[in-house]
């Protein structure tokens, strides 16, 4: 006999500022859930990398070692490792623990915009404003890249990576899908330079948001459009976009402070989050509850659904 | 009752023998169960049953040895009184009873063995022999071997006796004899060979003249001759495995053989395969050892003995069966056909040997070597005509023991037409030569016209014109010398050798490029090859600018980005990739429309690294190939198709050159336009600026001799063609462009000289106002005010805080400046009006520098503002000028909380510090 499923509930989404972190390390310039959202990572404009727990608002740890701006950070998958670029041109494996640079990888021409694990963490991706996308090793000490990603005309802005694709949204305007099972290489055009890429949850669909104050959320078959997202500001910074836990809504950082959501399938405008005066720069959605992050200047705040209670 | 049941039991018949009857009391015995059963022997011994063959070997006393008491030594006797009779111990010594008897392992009574014993028993050996019977040559001679039968009559032929049956009799009913002479049928056809007369039908026989009529005869005991039809696809006469052999191997092969010489091949007569030579031990019977599933156990015993082999090697003897067994025969003196028969080997029935044997095919010799031929192979190495190479080359000509002075023995192909005519002796002709004189005035006239035309047309607006063609040697040394003027100090140097293949060449352009350092432009031509066409020098000098230019670019900061080919200068091919993209336009259009899908997507094949693929854990979807990312054609270099698409040799190279070199340049390059520069609101906003800012410099130039004035719309606008260094500066970006420097504000607002450009700063952020104010009245949606790049403005200064030189540039801001593509980086604090409310909580380093500095900025600042309404105490809490900045332009609502936003930040800072 089975149980009858859950009633399922409305989807919600993140209202209410729960905590702000004041994270003393400059300009945010990311900031980033670990894999199973426990923990947070911010990338600091001083240079350090920040591990914290942003649902008790205490800094855990401060990694050194960058030798400029960090500009982004992932976790593995066992929270052993964090891996980190930065405007020094280097990414960086770190052991969370002792807080020791395990690997530094040089070889980017500019500076690294992202950097993602793949899911055994065992290579680093990376894309760099000198328009390329590096993949590095983490198990062997090799000192070049596994392979180099050079198809892109310009800087890369954004990479993702899922079980066995690379995701790379660079500022050509072309969003690219390589696809190491298939062999190919898939590349859509969006028109306007792209500051952000990600997979849906299910892995159907690709969300480009671009310079033009544009979210597009193409079919990743096909690459056509499946939905069109605007009323945000996004003309100058590379700002982040978001699929919400169970890929019902997009949001999207906004010049003008605020954090907009909109239903994906609607595209209607949802819900706008107050963050700050200031430019949102980072968000980063926490991948089973609605629960927000989001960087604007100094500071990092984290959003909850109106009904959270804190324990 | 009683009386008459007795009765009738007296009557009653029993058979048998009655039950005892059952004792009272006493209950049923149980049966003894299976596995209580036991059975002795006839000593009271224990037979045990789960043996292999004959019930199994009870050894000894329940598995032990001999008796209860178990193993008793014989006794030992003393040889000394009494000589232990030496018996010599056999096997039999060792075995049991049991062992001897019938079904023992060594049975001593007579039994009739297998030979003797009815044949059909041998069911093996039977079927054996029949298949042996079919296949012989002469079928049915397996019947041969029943005339000696076993001694015991089987029990079919007494049935047959008892029924009147003789031997050699035929077995059916008897017939009368017919003198059934009957003539062939005339009607019926015989094809073939006749048969010879003996062999006719009933010529065999006795041919009685006397025939009772009533007499009857048994029937003629014929072999029936079963005409076997050759179903095989054997060759003709070949027997395959014969079966018998095969079946009881080798040690059956002689015995005893009735049929030598001629029937040698038949099978044996007895078939006794069991009596071989080889037996030599003394127990006959069955022994243990034999699989289960075998009928018996033939000849276990059987030993391999050298005797069974030939020691010998002779030629095969013919007429040992045919070939095609596998076991050899033993060969019998048989040499009756031996002689002829070396070579060819085994006649087959019905074949003779030729008599005469053909004629040999002709032989041709091989042909002659060579007088000094000398059998080693050496391997020619393909040197080429290269510096480092001439000793190698040398060394290897001398190894070869050729020596020639001519090395530079070129192939028809490799000279070039002056070469060519050289070698030919003629004298050469230019084209113009062809011409009549008056057609050459006519020309000259014609090119000098349209020269001056485009010299016109180019100069005025030479900046710009970068698209346009060069007509004439003249006009494309123009265009490439300013292009590349500054950057041939080094571009001629020895060890950059693009045309290294061509050594003329590569001295032409030695030449050239010299030429060019010294600045003689009109020299250009002279180092051309004079005999070749204006065409081919056009091009060459073409691709020596751009040799030059190549070599520039390779040790800038883009070096990394191309890895230079040895000589790749010489090789005509490129690499591109193969699967071309769409057009862009195409695209675009399709963007607009909104039809993405198949007009937007590119597909191509790529190939990930096999590492890659074993880390994600994907199988390699491309396991043959060697490829590594997209897979590449090449193409020629100088087909049609690239010259159309190579509209500007200096756009991206000199782009990326460093920028010192850029700053003595003051022509303008074109700069590939980044779709990051603009929007189009920014434009409107800067070109205001500019006009500002040009304005405002226009005074400042006549005292700022420093190169770092900011790049402005100027250059663009046509505006600022005066300054050297905008040209510099134009790759910086954009924030940078929209932000004057620190000199202009200076030059403006301050009118001491002596001031150090290192305490500028406060003033600089200051004034910094009225511009952004201005712009900010302009447009009210802008997204990018000046004061957005404050980081980079406070990087500036602290750099030159730190060298306490007043040159801007330092190695910090061109790190930015080269950087600065793609979309920016939110600054540290909010832009737009309200990113002076919050103090900048920065990198440690530039706050320990301030601090040092705290002191005498504050004090400067006194002096300067006066006529700021705002107080100093934030600047004692921070020593950020940033502070006052935002205090004075921001309404008093903010500044509540700028003021909480300045103790948290402080107070974060202060730890900071502390680490």
């Amino acid at each position: 006999m089975a149980f009858p499923l859950p009633r399922p509930t409305r989807p919600e989404l993140p209202q209410r500022r729960v905590r702000t972190l004041e994270c003393g390390q400059g300009a945010v310039r990311a900031v980033r859930f670990n894999v199973d959202g426990n923990y947070c990572l911010t990338c600091g404009s001083d240079k350090t990398l920040k591990l914290w727990n942003p649902h008790k608002g205490t800094a855990l740890r401060s990694y050194q070692g960058h030798g400029y701006e960090v500009l982004d950070a992932a976790g593995s998958f066992d929270n052993s490792h964090l891996c980190s670029c930065g405007a020094d041109k280097t990414v960086a494996l770190w052991d969370v623990a002792t807080g020791q640079v395990l690997r530094k990888y040089r070889g980017h021409a500019g500076k690294v915009n992202c950097v993602q694990f793949n899911e055994e963490a065992t290579i680093i991706v990376s894309g760099s404003i000198d328009s390329t996308v590096r993949c590095w090793d983490c198990r062997s000490r090799r000192p070049d890249p596994v392979q180099l990603l050079d198809e892109a005309k310009d800087g890369v802005s954004s990479v993702k990576l899922s079980n066995q694709e690379i995701l790379s949204g660079s500022v050509d305007g072309h969003v690219r899908r390589y696809d190491l099972r298939a062999g190919q290489l898939y590349c859509d055009y969006v028109g306007s330079p792209i500051t952000c890429v990600c997979f849906s949850k299910d892995g159907q669909c690709t969300l480009a948001a671009s310079l033009d104050s544009t979210l597009r959320l193409l079919d990743k078959d096909t690459g056509e459009l499946l939905g069109e997202y605007k009323g945000h500001r996004s003309t100058t910074y590379r700002l982040d976009c978001v699929l919400s836990e169970q890929d019902t809504h997009v949001g999207c950082a906004s010049e003008d402070g605020q954090v907009y959501f909109w239903d994906l399938v609607e595209g209607s405008l949802a819900r706008s989050l107050p963050v700050g005066r200031g430019v949102v720069q980072s968000l980063s959605f926490h991948p089973t509850l609605p629960c927000l992050l989001a960087a604007t200047e100094g500071q990092v705040q984290l959003w909850h659904k109106e009904s959270f209670q804190e324990q | 009752a009683a009386g008459s049941s007795g009765s009738d039991e007296d009557e009653l018949v029993s058979y048998g023998t009655a039950l005892q009857p059952l004792p009272e009391g006493e209950r049923l015995k149980k049966p003894v169960p299976l596995q209580e059963q036991t059975v002795k022997d006839a000593k009271g011994r224990y037979q045990r049953f789960h043996g292999a063959f004959t019930g199994g070997f009870s050894a000894g006393y329940f598995n032990t040895v001999g008796t209860k008491e178990g193993w008793a030594p014989s006794t030992f006797v003393s040889s000394r009184q009494k000589r232990a009779d030496r018996t010599v111990l056999g096997p039999e010594d060792f075995m049991d009873e049991e062992d001897f008897s019938e079904f023992g392992i060594a049975p001593k009574n007579i039994t009739t063995t297998d030979d003797f014993a009815s044949k059909a028993k041998d069911r093996i050996k039977e079927k054996a022999r029949q298949i042996a019977g079919v296949v012989a040559t002469i079928p049915g001679i397996t019947a041969f071997d029943d005339l000696i039968g076993p001694s015991k009559i089987t029990v079919g032929v007494e049935l047959l006796r008892k029924m009147g049956w003789k031997e050699g009799q035929g077995i059916g009913p008897r017939v009368k004899r017919k003198p059934c002479r009957q003539k062939p049928d005339p009607a019926v056809k015989v094809y073939g060979c006749a048969l010879p007369p003996g062999l006719s039908e009933g010529s065999e026989g006795e041919e009685d003249e006397y025939q009772p009529e009533n007499v009857t005869f048994a029937p003629k005991d014929i072999m029936p001759v079963d005409l076997i039809p050759k179903e095989n696809v054997h060759g003709l006469g070949y027997k395959g495995l014969d079966p018998s052999q095969a079946l009881f191997g080798a040690s059956g092969r002689v015995h005893l053989n009735l049929f030598t010489g001629d029937s040698e091949d038949t099978s044996n007569l007895i078939g006794d395969l069991r009596h071989s030579k080889g037996r030599k031990l003394g127990i006959t019977g069955q022994a243990f050892g034999v699989g289960a599933l075998e009928e018996e156990d033939d000849d276990i015993y059987a030993t391999e003995t050298l005797s069974k082999y030939d020691t010998v090697l002779k030629d095969e003897e013919p007429g040992d069966g045919f070939y095609g067994w596998t076991a050899p025969k033993q060969y019998k003196a048989n040499k009756r056909s031996e002689r002829e028969v070396k070579y060819t080997g085994m006649i087959l029935d019905g074949f003779l040997l030729a008599s005469k044997s053909s004629t040999p095919g002709k032989i041709y010799p091989p042909p002659p070597l060579p007088r000094n031929y000398r059998p080693v192979h050496y391997f020619r190495p393909v040197v080429a005509d290269g510096n480092e190479n001439c000793y190698l080359q040398k060394a290897l000509e001398e190894s070869t023991g050729k020596l020639e002075s001519n090395t530079r023995q070129q192939s028809r192909h490799a000279l070039n037409a002056s070469q060519r005519r050289e070698q030919l002796g003629e004298t050469g002709l230019k084209v113009l030569e062809y011409l009549s004189e008056k057609d050459r005035e006519r020309l000259k006239k014609v090119k000098q016209a349209s020269e001056q035309k485009m010299k016109a047309k180019i100069i005025p607006q030479e900046p710009r014109n970068s698209s346009c063609q060069p007509t004439s040697l003249d006009d494309a040394s123009h265009k490439w010398l300013k292009l590349l003027g500054p950057q041939l100090a080094n571009a001629g140097s020895s060890d950059f050798k693009p045309f290294a293949k061509n050594p003329e060449k590569q001295k032409r352009y030695e030449i050239f490029v010299k030429s060019l350092k010294q600045g003689e432009k009109d020299t250009l031509e002279q180092y051309l090859d004079p005999n070749t066409t204006e065409w081919e020098r056009e091009r060459e000098q073409e691709e020596f600018f751009r040799a030059a230019m190549f070599y520039k670019s390779s040790n800038s900061a883009l070096s990394s980005r191309f890895t230079r080919a040895k000589y790749e200068d010489d090789v005509d091919k490129v690499e591109v990739p193969r699967d071309q993209e769409k057009d862009i336009d195409d695209k675009e259009t399709a963007v607009k429309m909104k039809m993405f899908g198949k007009r937007t997507r590119d597909k191509f094949e790529w190939h990930p690294e096999k590492l890659l693929c074993r880390r994600f854990n994907v199988p390699d979807p491309y396991p043959e190939s060697s490829i590594v990312g997209l897979p590449k054609v090449k193409r020629d270099k100088y087909s049609v198709f690239n010259f159309l698409t190579v509209p500007e040799p200096a756009t991206s190279v000199t782009q990326a050159t460093n920028e010192k070199v850029q700053q003595s340049n003051s022509l303008n390059k074109p700069k590939k336009p980044s779709r990051w520069d603009v929007s189009d609101k920014e434009k409107e906003k800067k070109d205001s600026i500019s006009e500002f800012i040009s304005l405002a410099r226009s005074k400042a130039d006549a005292q700022q001799q420093q190169p770092s004035v900011p790049a402005t719309q100027g250059s663009r606008t046509g505006l600022s063609e005066s300054h050297p260094t905008e040209a510099a500066n134009e790759d910086k970006d954009q924030e940078e462009e929209s932000r004057p420097s620190i000199d202009l504000f200076k030059a403006i607002f301050t009118s001491s000289s002596d001031e150090k450009s290192s305490s500028s700063e406060e003033e600089s952020e200051e004034e910094e106002q009225p511009a952004t104010s201005v712009v900010d009245s302009e447009t009210t949606k802008q997204v990018d005010p000046p004061g957005s790049s404050s980081s980079n403005v406070q990087d500036n200064v602290v750099a030159t805080t730190d060298s306490g030189v007043p040159l801007l540039p330092t190695s910090k801001q061109e790190l930015d400046a080269t950087e600065e593509f793609g979309p920016k980086l939110p600054p540290a604090f909010s832009s737009g009006r309200f990113c002076r409310l919050l103090p900048f909580p920065g990198p440690n380093k530039k706050e320990k520098q301030r601090k040092n500095r705290q002191k005498q900025k504050t004090k400067r600042e006194h002096k300067h503002k006066k006529e700021k309404k705002k107080k100093h105490k934030k600047q004692k809490n921070k020593g950020k000028h940033k502070n006052k900045e935002s205090e004075k332009d921001s309404s008093s609502d903010t500044a509540n909380s700028s003021d909480s936003d300045t103790d948290t930040t402080g107070l974060a800072a202060k730890e900071l510090l502390r680490r």
